[in-house]
């Protein structure tokens, strides 16, 4: 089973191949540079697996939470490829891949994911690992200011994620001792959007290219003239 | 050589097949209008939310209706800048990684560029060189355009472009967004001697226009007048006059200045009846000939980007992987190809 990820909804852009269990990954912390980035990333990757895209099962995706423009670029990518190649898609939450992040370098199983989304609020999800090691959403990913994110009332969280730094402190404050580690230093990989979409690809449940869609949570972004002050 | 198009750079998703043996096969373009009506001019970010959502439903439209596999597509286009940053990436991104994908070349298209070969898709299409007045809501100016690739802007708009003037006269007139060609119907039935609008930069040399004034001065007409459906009809009738006429009379000037022979008018205004007409009469007063697109290709449509992409990949052409969107973007900074 093969297959392709981009991720580029944060600060960081990454692209991952996955072929029978092994992944490669070529990942960089480059704000504003993904448009210019990423295909050469899929490239890279693919002409040193001696594949091209045709020969893939599938695409998979960081569909956001994140920055539009990010996650607008990841669609795009996963459209133009997905669509070219005739190739089914499978959409992962960047939250998702965030927590499946702290998993695979802490062995954290309960998972408090955080980024920063401007504006006074943060993208939020909990996610708890599965017997099968992939991370699962406890709450449904969300936006909110930190002081009015949901928490599930039992767990014994890391939290991971930019919204850890820029409201950790707020955070920390109320969920305090329930959150035994934490870092604001984590970006949402493709490694990670890869082998979250690793089942649905291999179960054969992607979905077509023209629903490789982002979801944005803050819908709201602009005033309707009637509603203007 | 078979090309597919792409336009998202501002609020219509567009996509296109044009065959350099049998002409355009498909084209389709889907408007953004009503969603940004509500809100009294395009919001940028619901613009780049819908092409995402619509660009590929339109370009497996447009493959059936060319009847097109990606087996007989010799590369894709799309616009690359100028126009709204967000909008551009979704067709960018889309455009490159599909021309990847399906291994042929991909170019990012100027927009301007596209627009001022529109009228290459018409059944008797002008030869280079011409001169073209290029007007739309973003942007108005007089370009000599020598050969393929190779502009020269004469003159352009110093404040808001013709159709911006338009829309938010309109808007003052109280008519809904985007108001240009309901302002042109409500002309129809004003009288167009009761109000004399100025005709801006006409009396000092130079192709340079101005459009913002004319807005303001049909402002104060409103305020002093008042807000009767004659008056307004009477104010749309000036103003529309006014454009129509320092138009006119830049374009006068510039075949003068030139002595180009052909002159294209190109973009959204392009489609304004009362200007067609008065261009018109200015190429039987001077000998020129004038050339239009079709109604439907003066607004933003896939068609003319592939054909610009068309032109460019004869070239050859092939933009790197790292693709680009530029929101600003000069025509005369475009390489000749």
């Amino acid at each position: 089973m093969k297959l392709l990820a981009v991720e580029t909804a944060t600060e960081a852009c990454s692209c991952a191949l996955f072929v029978d269990g092994v992944c490669e990954q070529i990942y960089d912390l480059a704000p504003r540079r993904h448009a210019e980035l990423i295909l050469p990333m899929v490239s890279q990757l693919l002409a040193a697996a001696e594949l091209v895209v045709q020969q893939l099962d599938g695409i998979a995706f960081g569909r956001g939470p994140g920055t539009f423009t990010g996650v607008r670029i990841a669609a795009g990518v996963a459209q133009g490829l997905a669509f070219g190649a005739d190739l089914p898609v499978a959409p992962i939450s960047t939250l998702q891949a965030l927590a499946q992040g702290a998993y695979r370098a802490h062995g954290a199983v309960q998972v408090l994911a955080a980024l920063d989304a401007r504006m006074g609020e943060i993208y939020w999800g909990a996610y708890g690992v599965d017997e099968r090691q992939r991370m699962t959403a406890m709450v449904s990913d969300c936006i909110a200011a930190a002081d009015q994110v949901p928490v599930p009332e039992d767990g014994w969280w890391f939290g991971t994620g930019s919204g850890w730094a820029s409201d950790g402190r707020t955070l920390s404050e109320r969920i305090g001792k329930a959150v035994w580690g934490q870092e604001g230093q984590r970006f949402p990989q493709a490694q990670d959007v890869a082998l979250l979409a690793a089942d649905t690809i291999a179960a054969g449940e992607g979905v077509p290219a023209e629903q490789a869609l982002p979801i944005y949570l803050r819908n709201r972004v602009a005033n309707e003239r009637a509603n203007r002050p | 050589m078979r090309v597919l198009g792409i336009e998202t750079s501002c609020d219509e998703t567009g996509v296109a097949i044009y065959d350099s043996q049998q002409g355009l096969l498909a084209h389709v373009v889907s408007s953004q209008a009503a969603i940004h009506a509500p809100y009294g001019g395009v919001v940028p970010e619901l613009a780049s939310r819908d092409h995402v959502r619509k660009l590929l439903p339109l370009l497996r439209r447009v493959m059936t209706q060319a009847n097109t596999d990606r087996s007989n597509v010799d590369g894709v286009a799309y616009t690359a800048g100028p126009g709204l940053i967000g909008a551009l990436l979704v067709g960018a991104a889309v455009g490159r990684s599909l021309a990847y994908a399906w291994n042929v070349p991909g170019v990012g298209i100027h927009h301007i560029e596209a627009h001022l070969l529109a009228p290459m898709l018409e059944p008797e299409p002008p030869c280079f060189p011409f001169l073209a007045l290029l007007v739309s809501g973003g942007h108005t100016q007089l370009i000599a355009v020598e050969q393929f690739g190779h502009y020269r802007i004469l003159g352009e708009s110093l404040d808001d472009a013709a159709g911006e003037a338009f829309d938010k006269t309109a808007s003052l007139l109280g008519l809904p967004y985007p108001g240009g060609p309901l302002l042109a119907k409500l002309a129809e039935s004003g009288d167009p001697n009761r109000f004399n609008f100025p005709r801006p930069m006409t009396d000092r040399p130079g192709l340079d226009l101005s459009f913002s004034g004319l807005k303001t001065h049909a402002l104060y007409t409103l305020q002093r007048h008042g807000q009767d459906p004659t008056t307004k009809a009477d104010i749309a009738r000036a103003f529309e006059e006014a454009v129509v006429a320092t138009l006119v009379i830049k374009c006068d000037r510039a075949l003068k200045e030139t002595g180009l022979q052909r002159l294209i008018v190109a973009g959204g205004v392009g489609a304004n009846r009362r200007l067609r007409n008065g261009i018109s009469k200015l190429a039987l007063r001077r000998r020129v000939r004038a050339y239009y697109p079709r109604i439907e290709f003066c607004t933003d449509n896939g068609a003319m980007i592939a054909y610009a992409g068309y032109r460019r990949l004869q070239a050859h052409a092939n933009d790197p992987l790292a693709f680009f969107a530029k929101p600003r973007w000069s025509l005369s900074a475009i390489e000749p190809s």
